[in-house]
């Protein structure tokens, strides 16, 4: 390693060409000595940039996904510091102010629902939730598709086939009646129960396309290149393979968190998801219906899950740019 | 061809085989059957005792599925072990609604959403361009049960404030009776096909200009440009031509995203459609009708994904099945 100091006085290291063990030393690489002396001399500052920099910089150019993520580090703030944020309790009555439209006074700034609960504190009660819900159940069933995914993919053999026989089950019946009949079932109105309903038909799409990425990868020259060089099964899929597979999989996992959040809330909404008392926007919304008149209890709910999911996609898309810059863009 | 749509439908036997089979035993453990027998105070104990082993309720649930296989085959899907009705007719006419939901919203869809996709790709980074790029991501980013509420909210207060009747709000006719193909008819369904179409649409038309800027970018239309045709006949027949091929594949793979947003737009506007049957009957616990339905569908989705491999088979000759 060769030592270099930028004009700041900091110091960086440049790497020597690596040398093969028994062979002659190689002489080191004047190039790069040359540039380094060169820039420095200049008063330019020479400065290492990794894959995920670059990525980090197309990302922060994308403009709406920076917006995005902006949007969600604020609503994501006020879910999880919901009893800070929130000036009323989610289940706090209050019989004197029923049924008031948007106002600052009391703050009750979206408005009360019939028996005077204050519909801000609810929605942002209910967006801790459809948030913990999104991220668990993208998180779990990545980690879930990932392994099973990937070992399909390198290996085939059983995993693949039964891989592929249960994706198949789960996409021959329509997705949300197959997890209406499930939380008819198990459900019993807790988020935890749903998320792990969701998660049990979320991984086999993450799987399928884990398993793509690695049965195409698999046949590349450098896995070959590295097989040669003695690694193993494990040290290829997870060392080898599985770093080129990021990218995707984790522009999946984020569309996937808005995907489940509108799945929660639909299936919320008709009565079989998240029950009360746990706070949830879809049930905010399905509870808006008896009082159409009132319009601040079904556009605030309904509009916080839109203006979520929007923020997701945004953050999504930008990701894909920045991660995956070969896959062919479909929704921007 | 012939062989790889055989070996298809066989492969498709199992399949609904395991799937319906698992669904089965899960929907059946949370159902009630004859549970408006049991509320009828003429329902002796003997009574039920005898519909109890007529409808095999003492056996396994295992048994119970093969029953019920047998009932699908020699008994139109048998009977609501609820109400002890036939299912056949509720199914006939309850999918006779949403199929002309489904068609009258999808057709307006396709043909918006690939003109639309069109002029988008031609007119890239254009106003319309934009302008409908947000349209769609709205669209995918919308809960389909809000927009259906905020449609019934808006057309229902633009009613009692005006008083005239342009959308119903719920149900199907205004007068009891079928009358399929009506004004009336119209009047109801326009805003349960606008719901299913403003999503539809956002795929369709994203679908569309991405797959009309891939084909743009390719080295025939080029090709086509240098030899001097015109730019109208270029777009029309040799751009658009090739790009519509993927957009058949997504329309006929959308038709289980398609059933999911009907169950919750019917639900909405208390459609007698088969969605809203299928919620009816699950928050009922109503084993045989809830399985009609997921086999009904199932069917449908099989269908449908063949139809799709058969199309793309079909307009794209370099795929080749055998």
């Amino acid at each position: 390693m060769t030592e270099f100091t930028r004009p700041d006085g900091s110091t960086g290291l440049v790497p020597t060409t690596p040398t093969i063990a028994g062979a002659e030393p190689l002489a080191p690489d004047a190039g790069i000595d040359r540039a380094v002396e060169t820039t420095t001399e200049a008063g330019l500052e020479l400065k290492a940039r990794s894959q995920w920099s670059y990525a980090r910089m197309r990302f922060f150019r994308h403009r709406l996904a920076v917006a995005g993520l902006i949007g969600l580090i604020i609503i994501f703030g006020c879910g999880i510091f919901a009893p800070w944020v929130a000036p009323y309790g989610f289940a706090q009555f209050d019989l004197l102010h029923t049924l008031q439209p948007p106002t600052t006074a009391h703050q009750h700034y979206f408005g009360t629902d019939t028996i005077g609960r204050d519909e801000f504190s609810r929605v942002i009660y209910g967006v801790r939730t459809s948030m913990e819900v999104g991220v668990f159940v993208a998180v779990v069933s990545t980690i879930i598709g990932l392994v099973i995914g990937a070992v399909a993919g390198y290996q085939g053999g059983w995993i693949d086939n039964l891989l592929m026989r249960v994706t198949d089950l789960v996409l021959t019946l329509p997705a949300l009646a197959i997890l209406l009949a499930f939380t008819a079932l198990v459900g019993n109105g807790g988020q935890w129960d749903l998320s792990f309903i969701l998660v049990a038909f979320f991984w086999t799409g993450i799987a399928r396309v884990v398993r793509g990425l690695f049965l195409s990868l698999r046949e590349k020259e450098y896995v070959e290149a590295a097989k040669a060089s003695g690694a193993g099964d494990m040290r290829l899929m997870f060392r080898h393979i599985l770093p080129n597979t990021l990218g995707p999989i984790i522009v999946n996992a984020t569309l996937a968190v808005g995907v489940a959040i509108l799945t929660e809330s639909a299936l919320s909404f008709l009565g079989f998801g998240i029950k009360p008392p746990t706070p949830s926007l879809g049930e905010l919304v399905a509870d808006a219906q008896s009082n159409p008149d009132q319009w601040w209890l079904t556009i605030f709910p309904g509009l916080t899950i839109v203006v979520i999911v929007l923020c997701v996609n945004f953050v999504g898309d930008g990701l894909r740019d920045a991660l995956d810059p070969q896959q062919r863009r479909v929704r921007a | 061809m012939f062989t790889f749509i055989a070996r298809r439908v066989l492969y498709s036997i199992p399949v609904l085989f395991f799937s319906t089979f698992f669904s089965f035993l899960f929907v059946s453990y949370a159902s009630n059957p004859l549970a408006t027998v049991r509320q009828n105070p003429r329902a002796t104990p003997h009574l039920i005792h005898l519909l109890t082993l007529q409808y095999h309720l003492n056996q396994p649930v295992i048994v119970r599925y093969f029953y019920w296989v047998q009932d699908v085959f020699t008994n139109k899907l048998g009977r609501s072990l609820v109400t002890l009705q036939p299912i056949w007719p509720d199914v006939q006419r309850t999918m006779g609604h949403t199929a002309q939901l489904c068609i009258l919203s999808e057709s307006v869809a396709i043909i918006v959403g690939i003109s639309v996709g069109i002029y988008s790709a031609i007119k890239q980074y254009s106003f319309f361009d934009y302008s409908f790029t947000t349209v769609s991501f709205l669209g995918f980013a919308m809960p389909v049960f809000w927009l259906a509420l905020l449609l019934q909210i808006a057309f229902t207060d633009e009613y009692n404030h005006w008083g005239v009747r342009i959308f119903y709000t719920s149900g199907l006719n205004s007068i009891p009776g079928e009358s399929w193909f009506t004004l009336d008819r119209l009047q109801h369904l326009a805003l349960p096909a606008l719901t299913l179409f403003i999503i539809s649409f956002a795929l369709y038309s994203r679908y569309m200009r991405a797959s009309m800027l891939d084909v743009i970018n390719s080295d025939y239309v080029r090709t086509a440009r240098a030899k001097g045709v015109s730019e109208r006949k270029v777009i029309m027949r040799h751009i658009f031509r090739n790009a519509l091929i993927p957009i058949t594949t997504v329309a006929a793979l959308n038709i289980g995203g398609l059933l999911g947003g009907a169950i919750v737009t019917e639900t909405v506007f208390t459609l007698d459609g088969f969605g809203f049957y299928f919620v009816q009957k699950l928050g009922q616990g109503d084993t045989y009708a809830v399985m009609a339905y997921l086999l009904v569908t199932a069917v449908i989705i099989i269908i449908f994904n063949l139809i799709a491999d058969i199309t793309y088979g079909f307009l794209d000759p370099r795929i080749r099945y055998d």
